[in-house]
C-alpha cells in the first residue's frame, strides 16, 4: 500500500521543514522517500492549502492507572453530563474531565494526537496502568515509573548505598514496570505524609529516613543519566500550589548541578507571595532560570476555567488542598510502601483571584520561555483542565488579541498582577509543532516518531489553515496512525491499536537477591508476581511493546 | 505431577500469592499456605466439561449459537454475576455495549454501601503493605475478620518483621460490633483484642457516637447499643493517639438499610482524625469473586462501577435502578446472561426469562438454564488478572493445568462476534 499526500504545507521541525510544500509518501506504515516513478500510488490525497504535521504527542497526561480510575468512579455526575454513544465503529463511554478509556483514545485522535504518556505509574500499580492504556485505542502510549517515596529507595539512601546500587534498582524498576522514564512526585513527601509530616521542603529531612528531597532528586537524576535513559528525570516538585514555592523551584533548578531534569506542570510551582493577597506570579523568574539552564525542560500544566478533577501521587499536597475541592468530596490513599494518590475535584473560576492568576502564570511561562524545544504543551490532564481544551490553549498562545480579550474578563485584581498584556509573543505553527511533536518525541526518546522524514512511522495530522487556531486544531481533516487513516473530518473512521513504548536498561542480576528478601519480608506479593511479563501486553492480540534504545553513556 | 509455587489466589480477596500447589493431571492439591477459603476453591474437582442446551450436551459452537439467538431476541438483556477476571470483564462489557445490556455485579448491593459513601464525600484509605508495616492500631468494624479473611492476621498483622514497628506483637486490635470467632486476633505475645459488641442494628448509632467523640462533642447518654460511652471515648482517644491507625470494614457485613450512611460516618471519622493532625486510614475489604475486578474494569471502560445499563447506546449508572434481581422480579428484563467463573455455588436467580449461564464447572441448578457453558477458572485453568481488596494491586493469575475449559473472555467474545 503506497499512499501519497500531495502538496501540503509541511511543518516538520525534526526534519527542518518550516512551512514548505512537500509531498509525503507512506508505504506499509512508514514514511518513505519518493518512490521510483514506476511504482503505483494506491491512494493519493490532495493537500493543497492544508497544514501537515506529524501526529501530536502528549508527554504528560493522566490516562492510565489507579488514581484516574478513582477519579472516574468518584464523579458519576460529571460523566452523566457527557455521555458518548456507541457507533458501528466505536465503543460507548463517558467523557468530560476524565473520560473512559475508549473515549480518551477517540478524542485524542480526533484532535490529531497519536501518542500519550502517563506520567505517574506506581510500580505496584503499573499492571493496572498498562491494562487501562491497553483499552485506549489508536494511540501509542507509555508510562513513567514513580520512585522517590518508595521505602526501598529511601532505605537504600539512608543506608548510604552507592550510586551503582541505586542505578541497578532504577533499571530493575523500569523493566519490572515496563516504563520508559522515571518520575518523582514531591520527592520523599508521599512517604513523609505517611509519617504524618504535612510539609516537606527541599532540604528538610523525612521524619524517619535520613534523606532530603534534594538528595533524592540528585540521586535519581544521576541514575537516569548514567543508565542512558533518554527521558530526563521527570520531576513534580516540592510544595505544589504553595504561595512562595517559586523559590523552591528555582532552588531545584539550580541545585541539580546541571543534570538533565524535566520539571512538570511548573505552573503549579511558580507562585510568589507578593501583593495584597500574598499570591503572585513567579513566571518571569522561572522562565529566566529555564532559559539559562539548558539542562532543564518543562511542561506547563496550564489551568483553564471550568470543572475538572485533580489526580496526583502527591498525597501530602492533595490532602492539604482538599478544603478547596469542588464538589467537596475527595480521596487520599497511601499505597503499598510504594507511593500514594490523592484525587480532589476542582472548579477553576475566572472570577476567583487565585485561579485567574494561575491561568495568567501558565501563559506567562509559555510566552517567556525562549526555546520551544524545552517547553511542552500540557494541562497536566485532567489536573489543570481536560486534554480536550488543547485547541483553546493553542489559540491563546498563537493569538495575542484573543488572549488579551480573555485576559480582560478575568478577576480584575489578577489582571493587575500579571504582565501578560505586555507580552507580544505569538507562537508560530512551527513552534507549536516543536512543542507538541518533534520536541516531545526527542524528550521521551522515541525513535521514528514525531517527524515526517523517511523512516518515521506514518503518524500524520492534516489541518485546514484557519486564522481561528482553536477551530483549526479542534478538527483535523485527516489523521493517519502508522500509515492508516483513522480520522477524517474530525471523526473516527477506523480503529486500530498502538504500541507501548518502553526502555530496558540493563541491571546487575544480583539486585534481585536483596529485592526478593525485601518483598518476602515487607511487601504483600512475591517479587516474581510483581514483575510484569511481555505476554500481559500481547495476549489480547492488540497490544505490543516497542523497546527504545538508550543513550550512549560517556 | 508438578509443583507450582508462589501461586496467587483470586478467591480470598487479599491477594495471597504464596501458595504451593501440586498438579496431577486435572487434580490440584494445596500443599502449603492454604486456608479455609482458598484450599477448597483450588481443589474443587471438575465435574462437567460439556456445554448444555435445554439440558442436553452440545458442542460449544452450538451453545454459543443458542446464546446468540436468545440475546438477539431480547430487548433488555441483563448480564448478572459478572464474576470473572479482567479479560472476562472486558469481553463482557464489549458484549453489553453491543446488545444494550444491563451489567450488574452480583455483590453490588454490598459494594453499593461503599460506592455511595465514596461518591458522596470521598474517603482516605490504605493498602495491605502499609498495614503490614505501619499499622499500630487496627479497629475492626462490624465484622468478624478472621472468618471473612482467614489469613489476614497472620499475613498483615502478626508478620515477624515490619519496617516501622519495633515489635508487631505490640499492635493493638479493637473489635467494634462483632466479636472475633477464633484466636487469630490474639497477638503472638498473648494480648487479646479489646472487644465491644453490639447488634448490627445499633452500628449506625455506635459509629455516630464515636464520630461525635472524635470531634470532641459531649454525649449525654451513658451507653449506646449496649456499649458504654466511656469505652467509646477510649476508642476515640486511641485512634487519635495512634501513629497509623487503620479502620477496616466489609461492606457485605453491614446488611441493614442505609448502611452507606454508616460507611460514610466511618469515612468521615477517619478524615476528621487526619484533619486533627494524626494519621488514620480506612481499609474497606472486598475483592471476592471478582467484585472489585468488575468495578475497576467497568470504571475505566464505562466511567462507572459495575451496575450500569447500555440500553440507550451509552452507559448509564444507577446503583438502585439497575439491580438485576429487582429488574427480573419486576419483569424489566427479558433475558439473563449469568457469568460466574469463580464459584460454582453462586448460581443465577431463578427466573422465567431465557437464561444463559457461563459458570464455573460444577454448577448445579434448581432450574436448568436454556444454555449452560462450563468455564475454566481464572488462576487455575487460564492466566488472567484480578484485583485484591485494596483495589490497587492487580494480581497476575497463573494457569495451573490444561483442562480445555474455555475462559469467560473467549466465550463472551465468540457470542459478541456472532451477534
Amino acid at each position: 500500500m503506497l499512499i501519497k499526500l500531495t502538496g501540503g504545507t509541511v511543518y516538520d521541525p525534526a526534519g527542518g521543514i518550516d512551512g514548505q510544500k512537500r509531498d509525503i509518501y507512506i508505504q506499509d506504515g512508514r514514511i518513505v522517500d519518493r518512490p521510483t516513478a514506476d511504482l503505483k500510488i494506491d491512494q493519493e490525497y490532495d493537500l493543497t492549502g492544508k497544514v501537515v504535521m506529524s501526529g501530536a504527542i502528549d508527554m504528560h497526561t493522566h490516562i492510565g492507572g489507579g488514581k484516574g480510575n478513582i477519579a472516574r468512579i468518584l464523579l458519576p455526575e460529571d460523566h452523566r453530563s457527557d455521555p458518548v454513544i456507541r457507533t458501528d465503529l466505536t465503543r460507548s463511554g463517558s467523557g468530560h474531565a476524565i473520560p473512559s478509556t475508549y473515549v480518551t483514545g477517540y478524542r485524542y485522535a480526533e484532535m490529531g494526537y497519536t501518542a500519550a504518556f502517563e506520567p505517574a505509574v506506581l510500580p505496584v500499580n503499573a499492571r493496572q496502568a498498562h491494562m487501562e492504556m491497553g483499552d485506549i485505542p489508536i494511540l501509542d502510549k507509555g508510562g513513567y515509573a514513580m520512585l522517590g517515596s518508595d521505602d526501598y529507595l529511601l532505605r537504600m539512601l539512608t543506608a548510604k548505598k552507592d550510586q551503582k546500587a541505586v542505578n541497578d534498582y532504577v533499571a530493575w524498576t523500569l523493566q519490572a514496570s515496563k516504563c520508559i522514564g522515571i518520575k518523582v512526585v514531591n520527592a520523599g513527601g508521599i512517604s513523609a505524609f505517611k509519617f504524618n509530616q504535612r510539609k516537606l521542603d527541599l532540604d528538610e529531612k523525612n521524619a524517619y529516613y535520613d534523606v532530603t528531597p534534594r538528595q533524592i532528586l540528585q540521586t535519581l537524576a544521576t541514575a537516569v543519566k548514567e543508565l542512558g535513559v533518554p527521558h530526563p528525570l521527570h520531576v513534580h516538585g516540592c510544595n505544589l500550589g504553595v504561595p512562595g514555592n517559586v523559590d523552591t523551584t528555582l532552588d531545584t533548578i539550580q541545585g541539580v548541578g546541571g543534570l538533565p531534569m524535566h520539571l512538570t506542570h511548573i505552573q503549579f510551582h511558580s507562585y510568589g507571595t507578593e501583593g495584597d493577597f500574598k499570591f503572585s506570579s513567579g513566571a518571569a523568574q522561572i522562565a529566566e532560570a529555564v532559559n539559562k539552564h539548558k539542562n532543564i525542560t518543562i511542561d506547563v500544566g496550564q489551568i483553564l476555567f471550568g470543572q475538572t478533577v485533580t489526580a496526583s501521587g502527591d498525597t501530602m499536597r492533595q490532602h492539604a488542598n482538599h478544603k478547596h475541592g469542588h464538589p467537596n468530596k475527595w480521596v487520599c490513599m497511601d499505597i503499598e510502601c510504594d507511593a500514594g494518590c490523592g484525587v480532589v475535584p476542582f472548579k477553576y473560576r475566572d472570577q476567583n483571584f487565585v485561579n485567574a492568576l494561575q491561568w495568567a502564570i501558565g501563559l506567562e511561562i509559555f510566552l517567556l520561555v525562549d526555546d520551544p524545544w524545552r517547553v511542552f504543551l500540557t494541562t497536566d490532564h485532567p489536573n489543570g483542565a481536560p486534554f480536550t481544551t488543547y485547541p483553546h490553549l493553542i489559540r491563546l498562545l498563537m493569538d495575542k488579541s484573543f488572549r488579551n480579550d480573555m485576559l480582560a474578563t478575568i478577576h480584575p485584581e489578577a489582571q493587575k498582577m500579571t504582565t501578560l498584556a505586555s507580552i507580544d509573543r505569538e507562537y508560530t505553527l512551527n513552534e507549536i509543532a516543536i512543542m507538541t511533536r518533534a520536541g516531545a518525541a526527542k524528550l521521551i526518546g522515541l525513535k521514528d516518531r514525531g517527524g515526517l522524514t523517511a523512516g518515521n512511522w506514518g503518524d500524520i495530522t492534516v489541518y485546514t489553515e484557519n486564522a481561528d487556531r482553536q477551530k483549526m486544531f479542534e478538527k483535523p481533516d485527516y489523521v493517519f496512525k502508522d500509515g492508516e487513516m483513522v480520522v477524517k473530518d474530525g471523526q473516527i473512521v477506523h480503529v486500530k491499536w498502538g504500541t507501548t513504548h518502553i526502555v530496558k536498561p540493563d541491571y546487575d542480576a544480583a539486585v534481585e537477591k536483596d529485592l526478593k528478601s525485601y518483598f518476602d519480608r515487607y511487601l504483600t506479593m512475591k517479587m516474581g508476581n510483581f514483575k510484569i511479563s511481555d505476554d500481559e501486553f500481547t495476549e489480547d492480540g492488540r497490544g505490543s511493546l516497542t523497546v527504545h534504545s538508550l543513550k550512549e553513556v560517556v | 505431577m508438578t509443583e507450582i509455587t508462589e501461586v496467587p489466589s483470586p478467591f480470598c480477596g487479599i491477594g495471597t500469592d504464596d501458595l504451593t500447589i501440586s498438579v496431577d493431571g486435572l487434580s490440584l492439591k494445596v500443599l502449603s499456605n492454604g486456608c479455609a477459603v482458598n484450599t477448597p476453591a483450588f481443589e474443587q474437582v471438575i465435574t462437567d466439561f460439556k456445554p448444555r442446551v435445554a439440558g442436553k450436551q452440545v458442542a460449544l459452537e452450538h451453545a454459543v449459537a443458542k446464546a446468540v439467538e436468545i440475546l438477539q431476541d431480547s430487548s433488555q438483556p441483563i448480564i448478572g454475576g459478572c464474576a470473572t477476571d479482567v479479560n472476562g470483564m472486558r469481553a463482557l462489557l464489549a458484549l453489553a455495549d453491543r446488545c444494550g445490556a444491563v451489567v450488574d455485579q452480583m455483590n453490588f448491593n454490598a459494594a453499593r454501601r461503599n460506592y455511595l459513601a465514596m461518591q458522596d464525600s470521598g474517603w482516605m484509605t490504605t493498602t495491605l503493605a502499609e498495614v503490614k508495616n505501619r499499622c499500630d492500631l487496627l479497629l475492626v468494624f462490624g465484622k468478624d475478620l478472621e472468618s471473612f479473611v482467614p489469613r489476614f492476621f497472620e499475613r498483615y498483622l502478626w508478620n515477624q518483621e515490619s519496617m516501622f514497628l519495633e515489635d508487631t506483637a505490640n499492635r493493638e486490635v479493637i473489635y467494634l460490633g462483632k466479636a472475633p470467632s477464633g484466636t487469630a486476633q490474639v497477638s503472638p505475645n498473648g494480648k487479646q483484642a479489646q472487644v465491644l459488641t453490639c447488634a448490627d442494628a445499633d452500628l449506625p448509632d455506635v459509629v455516630a457516637v464515636l464520630r461525635a467523640l472524635v470531634k470532641g462533642h459531649k454525649i449525654d447518654a451513658d451507653s449506646v447499643g449496649g456499649i458504654k460511652v466511656s469505652d467509646l471515648q477510649t476508642v476515640a482517644e486511641r485512634l487519635q493517639a495512634a501513629k497509623y491507625g487503620v479502620v477496616t470494614w466489609a461492606a457485605s457485613a453491614l446488611a441493614f438499610d442505609q448502611a452507606e450512611l454508616t460507611v460514610q460516618s466511618v469515612c468521615e471519622l477517619i478524615k476528621d482524625i487526619n484533619d486533627q493532625g494524626s494519621r488514620c486510614s480506612g481499609l474497606p475489604l472486598s475483592g471476592k469473586e471478582g467484585d472489585l475486578t468488575a468495578s475497576q474494569v467497568a470504571g475505566w471502560i464505562s466511567g462507572y462501577p459495575a451496575r450500569i445499563n447500555y440500553a440507550k447506546g451509552y452507559p448509564e449508572y444507577d446503583p438502585y435502578l439497575y439491580d438485576s434481581r429487582a429488574m427480573l422480579e419486576n419483569g424489566e428484563g427479558d433475558a439473563l446472561l449469568w457469568v460466574q467463573a469463580f464459584n460454582s455455588k453462586a448460581i443465577p436467580p431463578v427466573t422465567d426469562v431465557p437464561t444463559i449461564v457461563l459458570g464455573r464447572s460444577g454448577m448445579v441448578f434448581d432450574k436448568e438454564p436454556d444454555v449452560y457453558i462450563p468455564l475454566g477458572t481464572p488462576g487455575i485453568d487460564h492466566a488472567g488478572h484480578a484485583y485484591r481488596a485494596d483495589s490497587v494491586v492487580a494480581i497476575r493469575l497463573k494457569k495451573l493445568r490444561d483442562s480445555g475449559l474455555p475462559a469467560a473472555a473467549d466465550v463472551l467474545s465468540a457470542i459478541e462476534r456472532a451477534l
